[in-house]
């Protein structure tokens, strides 16, 4: 209105002043208007909604991880344990440049090139967010000198933590098992089971044997603290918190005194032992030789100890009493003969002659006795106690591969045991119907008489020749054979002791036939029996089976001589046993890799082992010689 | 002897807008106390020598005539304008942006000085041409106004530059600049946005995306305003009790205790508080006005407004930034937030505001 024209008016000016004041009071009034309108959608209307957001901010739950459950021997003794410690962890992410940080760190702390290998390879296995442990078990002094140096490693921090350990070191390490860090596999499967809450802050997981298979029970529940956070995310106090809950202590069956025994009598030899109550299934002793130390698995393997592990030709890690398929050799013979009985095949008087061999009719091909010349006049009792092959052969034509396969079924043969840890093997218990699946091939009668000395393709555990032989001993009950004794409750401090399996206790052969065979089994220990030593002197009387397994077939007309043999093709050694043969206490199944003759290797082992557990007296172990390299293995006088 | 004492101190010092601004002061103490994490009286003691100062700087521009500042006012806006020339060719170099100048001695952020030298002069230029304003006049004041903004925003300091281009647009509206014109204006500056927009820093187009949207950028750019809108939100209509605010305490809230002091405020005081604090400054921009309309000159009337208008935006600039209906500007809020140069501005400008009205009977014509 007055552009282009003069004010000369001061009253018509302050007029104009004063208008536009009151348009910018007015504007003032409406912006301040918007902003208590704003304050009011904000922290009236909406407060809630930030109420929530802003909670959300500042707390963060934290889980708070339980204390594994220990493992126990039936006495008590402790297995697995835990200890609290300090580790010092890393993480990556965090970290611009983690070689030259640990370089840096080494110069505060020592850490070895064990721990820098382990640390790469968790690194390659992990989630870049994840922290990592460098070094583990800090000393006091270590800690504290890293702390005077923190601030110096950005994402770098100790943490307390509470490690696994196992005291008695390699002792019963298949059994137990141990336990490693959450991998991938792990933890889609604690996916599935709808147990990731539970795991949020574990890293560790038992991985096989107790720690394995009873990973629920050790675990416990994983209590949570919700605790106060600033922006950088460092806990500022604790706001609430549910207590974990310990994970229970499991119990196991394993003697570790008797276990002890067992291992050490194996001496360097590899092989299995599987020691069981024939009353109750207990494994008292459970034993793989060679073994392994599982506390090295605790904090993460380092790849140097992984590779000797897993490439050892010797393959420690494998379970031989589980995984192990062995032909069982002679061993097979008291249940031959008790399927003979049985099906009214054999009476014990029956008696055959023995060349030395034995033919099929109208086959000129001559199945073997290891006996040269043959052992005579038969019968029953002897063809077990002087472990006649030639007797078997022809028991086992008579008896046909169908009953067979009927009978070795019954006493578990060719499949799992059912004991409570994993990876067990089923064996092979041969039928037509099998070799036709496997090979495409009918059964040829050959292949009878073959199995009839627990060889061709016969195969079995020491396991399952140990749960085998607990029913020789107890009447033939089926026995369950397993590891657990006992879970106890973490909470309440009850024991829940192990629960067989529902099903039949009704003895699977007649106490007749089985009295027959016992009375052969017993004499096998006493002079002119195939394990006459294992019985000498003892206070108690021991039943007994040697057997040899083949690691190489013979060709026909070839004789077996270790002396020209390469060791690892040496053959095996097995040992059934059970004591005291009229009331027994204890089963075992015994193999000796390479150990040739059952009774010369496997016997002296059974006695250590009965012994201690009949007779409490601890043997002077007397180990076994040293497997010779080469030559000779001294002269027998027992034979198998 | 206390007495006189008083009498000193009182001379020329406007009672009710003293006040008032006693009373924000002491509020903006407290809230520092908070904002500084409660515990430690570090910031609370700096903030009480830079208050210290302000106050002084007062007191002693209430002492100043009217006319004596006029005359000081376009030697001071050229002193301001080669100070900013200064800075642009030789001026320091922090945080990415060209805004102090190392006098040797001390440095200075010549914009500072002129968020008063720029409405002064401008408020002069008017005064001269009391008796007659044409349109060529407000053309050469726009010139006048627009010289140091530009070179402000150039340096850059978006938020300065549009501090000082409000105190001189201020001056220029009041002084009668038709409507015709300043809607004019406003189209012509709603049709340069388009040609702005590519001219503007990435970090200011990135701000005003991120007032659009937050939560396009949590982690980043919308950081500030989603912890600060979260904090005042959550405060509620009581707030959660001074020293309680959790967003603040715990540090979510960012420069809590500079420019975003009204998230802390708002968290710890709630609603009432904040409606409090808008009638604090309700009063003194009243109090300002009502000055400036009884003012009797054309330079104490254009100045005690421009004053008062320029200190309405620093506030409603800040609360609105801080609650999210206006962009991230680095403004802080007047009186509350932490820091010595944005307080003695303002209290400097209710000094002249304080002249202005103590000065008017011997001026009176």
């Amino acid at each position: 209105m007055m552009v282009g024209q003069a004010l000369r008016d001061p009253r018509r000016e302050l007029t104009i002043f004063r208008n536009r004041m009151l348009v910018a009071g007015l504007a003032i009034l409406v912006a301040f208007g918007v902003l208590v309108a704003r304050f009011v959608w904000l922290q009236v209307v909406q407060q809630q909604y930030y109420h929530t957001l802003a909670e959300q901010n500042r707390i963060s739950v934290v889980p708070v991880v339980p204390s594994r459950g220990l493992i126990l021997d039936r006495n008590g003794r402790v297995l697995a344990a835990n200890y609290s410690a300090y580790t010092l962890e890393i993480t990556p992410s965090k970290v611009p440049n983690v070689e030259e940080a640990i370089d840096a760190l080494s110069k505060v702390i020592e850490v070895s090139p064990r721990d820098r290998r382990r640390f790469r390879k968790l690194e390659e296995e992990s989630k870049n967010f994840e922290s990592l442990p460098i070094r583990t078990r800090l000393t006091e002094e270590e800690v504290a000198r890293f702390a005077v140096n923190r601030f110096r490693f950005p994402g770098f921090e100790i943490k307390a933590r509470l490690f696994r350990s196992y005291p008695e070191g390699e002792i019963a390490s298949h059994a137990i098992g141990y336990i490693g860090r959450i991998n991938d596999a792990d933890l889609e499967r604690i996916d599935q089971a709808g147990l990731a809450a539970n795991y949020k802050g574990s890293d560790h997981i038992g991985k096989l044997g107790i720690e394995g298979a009873y990973e629920k029970e050790l675990h416990g529940v994983t209590g949570s603290e919700q605790v106060e956070i600033d922006a950088g995310g460092r806990p500022i106090r604790s706001l609430s918190r549910t207590e974990p809950q310990s994970g229970d202590n499991v119990v196991i069956t394993i003697d570790l005194e008797l276990q002890k025994i067992a291992e050490e009598a194996f001496g360097d030899y590899k092989g299995a032992l599987v020691a069981i109550d024939p009353r109750n299934g207990d494994v008292l002793a459970l034993v793989s030789k060679p073994d392994f130390d599982p506390n090295l698995f605790v904090d993460g393997i380092d790849p140097q100890n992984w590779d000797a592990l897993n490439n050892s030709p010797d393959k420690p890690l494998n379970d031989r009493a589980l995984r192990g398929q062995y032909p069982p050799g002679s061993t097979i013979k008291p249940f031959m003969a008790l399927a003979a009985l049985e099906s009214h095949k054999r009476s014990p008087s029956y008696t055959i002659f023995d060349p030395g061999y034995f033919t099929l009719p109208g086959v000129s091909h001559r199945y073997r006795d290891w006996k040269k010349g043959g052992h005579g006049r038969v019968d029953m009792h002897k063809a077990i106690v002087e472990s006649c092959d030639t007797y078997f052969y022809g028991l086992a034509n008579e008896l046909g591969i169908d009953a067979i396969h009927d009978y070795l079924s019954r006493f578990g043969f060719g499949t799992r045991t059912g004991i409570d840890i994993e990876g067990e093997l089923p064996g092979l218990a041969p039928s037509p119907q099998w070799k036709m699946q496997r090979f495409g091939q009918k059964w040829y009668a050959g292949d009878t008489v073959s199995v009839g000395i627990g060889q061709g393709y016969m195969l079995a555990t020491p396991m399952q020749l140990a749960a085998a032989t607990a029913m020789l001993a107890n009447g033939g009950i089926p026995v369950h054979p397993h590891l657990l004794k006992a879970i106890q409750d973490a909470k309440t401090h009850e024991d829940h002791p192990y629960v067989p399996p529902a099903g039949s206790r009704a003895p699977i052969v007649s106490a007749a036939n089985l009295a027959i065979i016992r009375s052969a089994m017993e004499d096998v220990t006493k002079p002119g029996g195939t394990a006459a030593q294992t019985g000498a002197g003892a206070s108690y009387s021991i039943a007994a089976k040697t057997g040899t397994a083949q690691v190489v077939a013979m060709k026909q007309g070839e004789r077996y001589d270790e002396k020209r043999m390469k060791r690892e093709h040496w053959d095996h050694a097995l040992l059934i046993a059970f004591a005291p043969a009229d009331n027994p206490r204890l089963a075992l199944a015994i193999l000796v890799e390479n150990g040739e003759h059952g009774g010369s290797t496997a016997g002296p082992i059974a006695r250590a082992v009965f012994d201690y557990y009949l007779t409490g007296r601890k043997p002077v172990i007397k180990s076994l010689p040293p497997p010779p390299e080469t030559g000779s293995i001294q002269e027998e006088e027992e034979h198998d | 002897m206390i007495n006189r004492a008083f009498d000193f101190l009182a001379r020329r010092i406007d009672g009710p807008l003293m006040a008032a601004i006693a009373l924000t002061v002491a509020l903006g103490l407290t809230v520092v106390y908070s904002a500084s994490g409660g515990g430690s009286f570090d910031r609370v003691l700096s903030q009480s020598r830079n208050l210290a100062f302000a106050l002084v700087a007062l007191w002693l521009f209430a002492q100043v005539h009217p006319q004596t500042l006029m005359r000081l006012a376009f030697p001071a806006y050229v002193a301001g304008l080669a100070l900013l020339v200064g800075v642009a060719l030789f001026g320091e170099v922090r945080n990415g942006a060209r805004r102090w100048l190392n006098l040797g001695f001390t440095t200075l952020q010549p914009s500072e000085v002129m968020k008063i030298a720029v409405p002064l002069a401008l408020a002069w230029y008017f005064h001269r041409h009391e008796e007659g304003v044409r349109l060529r006049d407000f053309a050469l004041a726009g010139v006048m106004l627009a010289v140091p903004v530009a070179l402000i925003a150039r340096e850059p300091d978006l938020g300065t530059a549009l501090l000082v281009f409000a105190s001189g647009f201020f001056v220029i509206f009041l002084a009668g600049l038709s409507w015709r014109v300043l809607l004019s204006i406003l189209v012509a500056g709603a049709a340069a946005v388009p040609f702005i927009w590519p001219m503007l820093h990435d970090y200011q187009r990135q701000r005003i995306l991120t007032l659009l949207d937050p939560t396009q950028d949590p982690l980043g750019a919308g950081y500030h305003i989603i912890q600060s809108t979260i904090a005042i939100g959550s405060g509620g209509i009581l707030g959660k009790g001074w020293l309680n605010g959790t967003q603040a305490q715990l540090d979510f809230v960012p420069e809590r205790s500079t420019d975003f002091i009204l998230a802390v405020f708002g968290e710890e005081f709630g609603l009432i508080g904040n409606v409090i604090l808008i009638v604090l400054y309700v009063l003194i921009i009243a109090r300002g006005m009502m000055i400036a309309a009884n003012a009797s000159t054309v330079f104490a009337r254009l100045t005690s407004g421009a004053i008062t208008l320029t200190f309405f935006t620093y506030a409603f600039v800040n609360m609105g930034m801080v609650s999210g209906i206006l962009p991230v500007v680095g403004v802080p809020l007047p009186m509350i937030s932490y820091g010595g140069t944005a307080l003695l501005s303002v209290l400097a400008g209710f000094g002249i505001l304080m002249s202005i009205s103590t000065h008017k009977q011997l001026v009176s014509s």
